[in-house]
C-alpha cells in the first residue's frame, strides 16, 4: 500500500494496526493507553541486587527465547556492554530475540553473527551501519528491522509497540542499590537520558557499571526504585571511544560557507529574537554554524534561550559565554559537554520522551525555533534520507532528524550539493526518512533553496544577500556535474522498515540486488 | 577601454586540480585566475591547458571574471597559452614577470592573433601585467600605457623581494617602494592596481591588516591563494554604514546644486565639491557588491 508520499509499504508488515504515514501531524490527539510493565515488588528490606557477573544477571531476569532487550548508545563507539551482555546470551543459546537499541554502531559487531545464526531475529535502532548496516542490508536479519528516530523509540516504548522484557544499562556509576548515573566513573557519558523510558517501561532492569559507588548515588539518572539487578564488570567502555577530545572546528571553506549561509537564514527567518531556541548537530558544517551564530547574536543583540539535542563543545562555550541561557542535553557528544552536564546548574538532563517523543504531551522538540540538520540525499520535494546511502546500504541513522524537523519553526538541512561524484540532490531520495513538509530550507554549496510552501521566509530572504536557488535548480546543477543517478536495482525482499516518529511505516528499504 | 567592474579578489586556481576548478564559483570571488604557470608542474602543462579549455568552454562561472595566468614568456609556452584561454573565452589573460611595455605589445599582438583565429569579438581579451622585478617596477608607467587591453596591473612580491635582496616581513615594509611606484603608475595610467598574495594563510590576522593596509593604500584589490582570504577581502573593502550614508548624501547634494550652478557645498558638516562625487560613487559601488547598498545611485 501506497504511503502519502507514493512509498510503497507490503501490506504484510500492515498487522495490529500498523498503518502507513499520512502526514507529520497525522497523529495529532491520538488517544491510547500506556503500556505498563510487569514489576516484581520488593517489600522485604536487606535483599541485595548485586549479582557476581553478567551471567548470573541473564540467568536472574529468566531470559528466554522471543524476548525484547534493549541497550542505549551513550558510550558511542566506546561502547563494551552490547557484545558483552551478547556473548553471554549467545553462549546461553537462547534465540529469536528483539535487539531495541537506541543505536547500533562499529562497537556492537558481535551481533553480526548473532543474526546470523538466529539470536537475533528482529532489531530496532535509530543507527545501522557498518557491519550490521550491511548484514541487514544483504537480508540476514530474520525479519526487517525497524529503524526509529529516538523521538520515536521513546513513543514505541510508551505505548505499547515495544514491550522491553529486559533492559541492560550501562552506567559510569552507581550504589548498590541501582541509582545510576552517566556521570564519574571510568567511562563518563555526562547524561543516560536513552534509557529513562527503557527503566521504567522495561519488566527487568539491569544496571552494568564499572564504578560502584556508596549510596545514594544522586542525581540519578535511572532511579534505583526501578532497577532489578545490578552488576559490576571491569569496564563498560573505552572512554576514548566514548567522547571525542575537542571536536575541531571545520576550516573546510565549503562547510564554512554552508555554515555562515545557516546562520545568515537563521538570522534573516524573522524568529531569531531573544529567548529564541536552537538544535545543531555535531557535523563539520553544524557545528559551525554555532561560530557564525554568536557574530549573528552579537549584531542583532540577542541571546538564546536554550539550545538542546547532542550538546558539543562548542555549545558549552556559547553557554558558558552567556550567550546560551539552558542547555538541554540528551547526549554528550565530547569531553567538554560530558564535563558540563549536571555540573552548570543550567545544564540540564532530559530523557529521549522530554526531548521527542510526539506521543507524550509536548516535547521540547515542538518548542524548538531552529534545528540544522544534516541530509545524505534530498529530492525535489524537499524528502531527506539520512538512513540509506545511494548505493542501496544502510549506512546511516535518523536520530532525532524526522523529531525535529517536525517539532522546529525553521528546519534547516546544510549538505553539499556532491559528495564523492553523487549528487546528494536529486529528483527522488533512494528512501525517506523526514518528510518534505518537515523541511524548509536546504543549505548547499551552490546556493539555498526554500520550500515554496514558506511564503514568509522567501519574503524574509527576498533582500538579502542569501544565494537563493530553486531545489530543481539544485538537482539540475547536481546532475550537470555527476550526471544523474541511475535507479539502484532491489529484490523484493524488504530489509528494514523506515517507521515514523508517530508509529506509521514512512518507508521500506530492500535488499539491494549487487549484495547478491 | 576594458569593462570597468569591481575587483576585490582574485583567486589563483590550479588549473591542473579539475575538483578545484570545477566549481571555485562557489566562494565568490570578483575574479578567478586559472594558473597554467608556478602551480603546474612541467610534464602537466599541456593537460592543465586542455583541462582549462574544457573549464572555459563548459562550466557556468556565474558572471565571475575568469583570467588565465599564461607561462612567462621566456618559456615555450606562453603561445599556445594563450590560444588555449582565447578559444576558451577567457575575459583576460595575465602575464607573468613582465619587465618592459614591448612584453605586454607582444601578448597583445597573439591575443589579437588567436581572437581572429577562433572568432572571438577582437580587442575583447584583456591583459593584466604582473610585475615582479626592480626593472619592472621602475617601467610601471611604460607598463601600464602599453595597450588598450591593459586592464591593470599587479604586484607579485615572491620574486620581487629575491631580487631587491630583501627579506619578506608580515608587516611589508620592504614592499613599500613597490607598492606606492605601482600605483602611481596605475593611477597615472588610469588602470587598476592589485596586491600580491599573502601566502601563510594560517595567519588571518596577518593577512587582515596587509588587506586593511593596502585598501587604505588605494589598491583595487588582492591576488587571493585561499577561498578563506575571499570573504576577509570583501568584508574589508565594504565601506561601513557611515561612509555609504555620506557617499549618498554627497552624490544627492552635488547633483541637486548642479542645476543651479553651485559647485562647493556642505554635507554631513564637511565641505564637499564635484570632485568629490568620483569617490562618492566608488563607496557606493563596494557597497552595492557587499549586498549593504540597494539604491540606484550607482
Amino acid at each position: 500500500m501506497k504511503n502519502v508520499l507514493g512509498r510503497d509499504i507490503p501490506a504484510e508488515f500492515l498487522t495490529a494496526g500498523r498503518e502507513v504515514f499520512q502526514g507529520q501531524y497525522y497523529r495529532d490527539g491520538y488517544t491510547y493507553t500506556k503500556h505498563a510493565p510487569r514489576v516484581n515488588a520488593q517489600v522485604k528490606p536487606g535483599k541485595d541486587k548485586l549479582l557476581p557477573d553478567i551471567e548470573a544477571v541473564v540467568r536472574a531476569t529468566g531470559l528466554q527465547d522471543g524476548m525484547t532487550i534493549s541497550f542505549h548508545h551513550h558510550l558511542r563507539d566506546g561502547d563494551y556492554i552490547v557484545n558483552m551482555v551478547m556473548k553471554v546470551i549467545h553462549e546461553l543459546g537462547i534465540k529469536d530475540l528483539t535487539v531495541c537499541a537506541s543505536s547500533l554502531g562499529k562497537a556492537h559487531d558481535y551481533l553480526v553473527p548473532c543474526i546470523e545464526d538466529g539470536t537475533v531475529t528482529n532489531i530496532s535502532t535509530s543507527g545501522i551501519r557498518d557491519e550490521i548496516g550491511e548484514a541487514v542490508s544483504a537480508g540476514k536479519l530474520k525479519n526487517p528491522a525497524i529503524i526509529r528516530s529516538h523521538g520515536g523509540r521513546a513513543r514505541a516504548i510508551e505505548d505499547g509497540t515495544v514491550k522491553i522484557d529486559v533492559a541492560f544499562i550501562g552506567a559510569a556509576t552507581s550504589d548498590p542499590y541501582g541509582n545510576a548515573s552517566g556521570k564519574g566513573g571510568k567511562a563518563d557519558t555526562g547524561v543516560l537520558s536513552y534509557m529513562a523510558g527503557d527503566a521504567q517501561y522495561a519488566d527487568k532492569v539491569v544496571i552494568i557499571t564499572d564504578t560502584l559507588v556508596s549510596s545514594p548515588n544522586f542525581p540519578a539518572s535511572i532511579e534505583g526504585v526501578d532497577v532489578d539487578y545490578v552488576v559490576q564488570v571491569d569496564a563498560i567502555g573505552d572512554p576514548h571511544k566514548i567522547a571525542t577530545g575537542a571536536l575541531r572546528l571545520t576550516s573546510d571553506t565549503r562547510e564554512l560557507l554552508m555554515a555562515k549561509n545557516a546562520a545568515k537564514c537563521m538570522y534573516y527567518s524573522g524568529f531569531f529574537k531573544d529567548g529564541f531556541s536552537f538544535q545543531t548537530g555535531a557535523g563539520g558544517p553544524s557545528l559551525a554554524t554555532t561560530i557564525f551564530l554568536k557574530e549573528f547574536m552579537d549584531q542583532a543583540n540577542v541571546k538564546c534561550g536554550w539550545a538542546m539535542g547532542g550538546i558539543t563543545e562548542p555549545i558549552v562555550d556559547l553557554f558558558k559565554a552567556g550567550y546560551i541561557h539552558n542547555l538541554l542535553d540528551d547526549q554528550a557528544f565530547d569531553l567538554a559537554s560530558v564535563a558540563s552536564a549536571h555540573t552548570d546548574p543550567k545544564h540540564f538532563e532530559i530523557s529521549a520522551s522530554q526531548y521527542a517523543n510526539p506521543f507524550n504531551k509536548g516535547a521540547f522538540v515542538n518548542q524548538l525555533d531552529f534545528v540544522i540538520l544534516g541530509a545524505l540525499e534530498v529530492d525535489v520535494d524537499f524528502n531527506v534520507n539520512v538512513v540509506q546511502g545511494s548505493n542501496g546500504l544502510l549506512q546511516g541513522a535518523p536520530g532525532g532528524h524526522p523529531d525535529t524537523a517536525a517539532g522546529a519553526t525553521v528546519t534547516i538541512i546544510v549538505a553539499p550539493l556532491i559528495r564523492s561524484r553523487i549528487a546528494t540532490v536529486r529528483t527522488a531520495v533512494t528512501s525517506v526518512t523526514t518528510p518534505g513538509e518537515s523541511i524548509d530550507i536546504v543549505v548547499t554549496d551552490y546556493g539555498v533553496a526554500v520550500n515554496p510552501k514558506r511564503t514568509d521566509l522567501l519574503a524574509a530572504f527576498k533582500d538579502t544577500n542569501i544565494p537563493l536557488k530553486s531545489i530543481e535548480t539544485l538537482r539540475d546543477l547536481a546532475y550537470e556535474y555527476a550526471g544523474e543517478p541511475k535507479d539502484i536495482e532491489f529484490e523484493d525482499q524488504v530489509v528494514a522498515l523506515v517507521e515514523y516518529r508517530d508509529g506509521t511505516f514512512i518507508d521500506a528499504i530492500k535488499k539491494p540486488k549487487w549484495l547478491n | 577601454m576594458t569593462p570597468e567592474r569591481l575587483r576585490r579578489t582574485m583567486i589563483f586556481l590550479n588549473t591542473q586540480r579539475a575538483a578545484l576548478v570545477k566549481d571555485a564559483f562557489v566562494y565568490q570571488p570578483d575574479c578567478v585566475i586559472f594558473d597554467l604557470e608556478d602551480a603546474v608542474a612541467q610534464r602537466e602543462k599541456d593537460a592543465a591547458r586542455i583541462q582549462l579549455y574544457h573549464t572555459l568552454k563548459d562550466l557556468d562561472y556565474q558572471g565571475i571574471e575568469r583570467w588565465v595566468r599564461i607561462n612567462a614568456l621566456d618559456s615555450d609556452l606562453f603561445q599556445e597559452d594563450i590560444r588555449a584561454a582565447v578559444a576558451g573565452g577567457a575575459e583576460g589573460i595575465r602575464l607573468p614577470k613582465t619587465e618592459t611595455a614591448e612584453d605586454v605589445q607582444m601578448v597583445a599582438d597573439l591575443v589579437d592573433q588567436a581572437e581572429v583565429a577562433f572568432n572571438r569579438p577582437v580587442g575583447t581579451t584583456m591583459v593584466m601585467a604582473a610585475l615582479e622585478s626592480p626593472l619592472a617596477i621602475l617601467n610601471a608607467y611604460e607598463i601600464a600605457t602599453s595597450s588598450p587591453r591593459l586592464m591593470g596591473i599587479a604586484l607579485s612580491a615572491g620574486d620581487y623581494t629575491r631580487t631587491m635582496h630583501a627579506k619578506r616581513t608580515v608587516k611589508g615594509l620592504e614592499l613599500f617602494g613597490a607598492r606606492s611606484q605601482l600605483l602611481l603608475a596605475a593611477r597615472a595610467a588610469g588602470v587598476m592596481a592589485f596586491d600580491t598574495v599573502y601566502t601563510d594563510t594560517d595567519d588571518p590576522q596577518g593577512f587582515i591588516d596587509e588587506v586593511k593596509m593596502i585598501r587604505d593604500l588605494g589598491f583595487d584589490g588582492k591576488s587571493c591563494i585561499s577561498p578563506k582570504q575571499i570573504g576577509i577581502t570583501h568584508d574589508i573593502f565594504t565601506p561601513d554604514p557611515k561612509e555609504v550614508l555620506h557617499a549618498q548624501h554627497v552624490i544627492q547634494a552635488v547633483q541637486a546644486n548642479e542645476a543651479k550652478g553651485v559647485g562647493v557645498l556642505t554635507v554631513d558638516g564637511k565641505m564637499v565639491d564635484i570632485a568629490w562625487v568620483e569617490g562618492a560613487k566608488r563607496t557606493l559601488k563596494l557597497a552595492k557588491a557587499a549586498g549593504s547598498y540597494r539604491g540606484d545611485l550607482v
